[in-house]
């Protein structure tokens, strides 16, 4: 038997008090990173906050994201790929004069300017918002349903989709001058889908403007779809008789479908959809079919196989 | 070159050793004061990463600056580099468990089965023998097959520039920049290569 020197042994008092030490370090650590993420709020670069006297939870209960963190934590692949960079990027960017030509297979063709869109009584709504990359926010966006505008301009029968085209303004927006997707950003609807009254033509947040880096003037929301469905800038919308075939479709086809319903068991080729961060939490969530408007959307897909039709 | 002064012996390896720690009280501070973006903890993820990734490049330019520049003092710090390139792994796979996940691991199993976290864990658990035996008195035990074990970590080079790439969205660059500096370095290495720019640069001193 090896022999030991009484000397060689740490005294319990001490190993304990070096345990002590290191369940404090990481302790330490872990109350900075959740301190950290709660406050989350960067310095303000060009969003000032409106005053807000709306809802400060969605219809589950959870809390509204900070403005700071909406305003500043943007996929918007025109002005950069780092999310942080977009709100001093767009910050110059012209919204005004801004105008949207909605025509295709219509009986009524018309070209709005953002003033024209206050006649369709644009409404609060929070939505859940989840990206594609498994993290969400809860906004408060002030829009007005699309369908308000779809009856004034009266798709013919044939129409079986829209088509939403932003704007192409390689000027002011540094990325369109690569070719890093292929510009100008498209995307589109089925018409039930375009039709459904959660799916929001967006001009405000906050009970304010739409800030830039959000999309400014006028964006799409669809919740219960990933984020990247929510063109922004839009300029053009057109009724087709066909599938259009969105900008990330035509990047990676195999990673984003038509569709892009959030739904927590069908993956990312890469990552897993089952479980996203809420910003300004700690840890993760489970995903909720459909972001949680199942109730609403469901009967839309029924009898679709959602794997195939991703 | 004259990598014999006091400077070189003493004080480069010392600066070397700051350098790589220098990034953890930076990360507490931002950390605290919010600068990791909306999302701290996925920027806390991507950062310890990256620097673990730098580090393990760094490591890789030890050899090829002594060998064809004859910059010996970089061998003096090759082993740090790779010792705390390991440190900022782990402190990125804690971060993902213990925070990202909150130790659920149901939910880190719905992750973990990703090819690119599959990847980024088998390059973690390749450098835990590399970091145990980069170790007195591991070195002189191992002998010969120190050198033979340790050759490993182009392998994990590899690796962890393919889980980086892994990560990204489509259009993302950087990844593969990172993934054409380690194939550069380990060309590098080849020893018709080595000895060709070796008789250049250090012959012609």
């Amino acid at each position: 038997m090896v022999k030991i020197d009484p000397s060689e042994i740490t005294p319990k008092r001490l190993y304990l008090s070096r345990r002590q030490f290191i369940g404090a370090a990481g302790a330490t650590i872990a109350g900075a990173m959740a301190l950290a993420a709660c406050k989350g709020n960067l310095p303000s670069v060009t969003a000032t906050e409106p005053p807000y006297n709306g809802a400060t939870t969605d219809e589950l209960g959870a809390t509204l994201t900070l403005y700071g963190d909406i305003t500043h934590y943007n996929n918007y692949y025109e002005f950069s790929t780092d999310k942080t960079a977009v709100a001093g990027l767009a910050a110059n960017f012209p919204t005004s004069p801004w105008s949207i030509e909605v025509s295709g297979l219509v009986s009524n063709p018309k070209t709005y300017t953002i003033a024209d869109l206050q006649q369709f009584s644009p409404e609060e709504r929070v939505y859940r918002l989840r990206c594609v990359e498994a993290w969400s926010m809860v906004i408060p966006w002030t829009g007005f349903p699309l369908h308000r505008l779809l009856d004034d301009v009266k798709p013919t029968s044939e129409a079986t989709n829209v088509k939403f085209t932003a704007i192409l303004d390689p000027t002011d927006m540094p990325l369109q001058g690569s070719n890093l997707l292929s510009w100008p950003y498209v995307e589109g609807l089925r018409m039930d889908e375009a039709m459904h009254d959660l799916t929001l033509m967006v001009t405000g947040m906050y009970g304010g403007d739409l800030p830039k880096q959000d999309g400014a003037p006028i964006r799409l929301v669809v919740p219960w779809k990933y984020g990247f469905k929510g063109i922004k800038t839009i300029v053009k919308i057109e009724l087709v008789n066909s599938q259009p075939t969105s900008t990330w479709m035509d990047a990676a086809p195999n990673e984003y479908g038509f569709y892009a319903n959030v739904n927590p068991n069908v993956d990312h080729p890469r990552w897993s959809q089952a479980t996203e961060r809420r910003i300004g939490e700690v840890g993760r969530m489970k995903t909720l079919m459909f972001n949680g408007y199942e109730k609403e959307v469901a009967s839309l897909y029924a009898g679709m196989d959602l794997k195939k039709n991703f | 070159m004259n990598t014999k002064n006091r400077f070189f012996e003493y004080w480069f390896p010392i600066l070397v050793h700051i350098a790589c720690l220098l990034p953890i009280p930076v990360l507490l501070f931002d950390a605290w004061q919010g600068y990791l973006t909306a999302d701290p903890i996925r920027g806390a993820i991507l950062r310890t990463g990256k620097i673990a990734l730098v580090l393990l490049v760094l490591s890789l330019v030890c050899t090829p600056l002594n060998t064809i520049f004859g910059f010996s003092p970089a061998l003096r710090v090759r082993r740090a580099l790779g010792d705390y390139s390991f440190l900022y792994v782990c402190i990125h796979f804690a971060i993902f468990v213990g925070l990202d996940y909150g130790f659920n691991f149901i939910y880190i199993g719905y992750e973990i089965i990703k090819l690119y976290a599959l990847v980024g864990l088998i390059a973690g658990i390749l450098l835990i023998p590399l970091a145990i035996t980069s170790f007195p008195p591991w070195p002189k035990r191992l002998g010969k097959n120190w050198k033979r074990l340790h050759s490993i970590v182009y392998g994990i080079d590899f690796l962890a520039a393919y889980h980086y790439i892994l990560v990204v969205k489509q259009g993302v660059i950087e990844p593969y920049l990172w993934m054409i500096l380690i194939i550069f370095l380990l060309v590098l290495r080849l020893p018709p290569i080595r000895h060709f720019l070796s008789g250049f640069f250090i012959h012609q001193d």
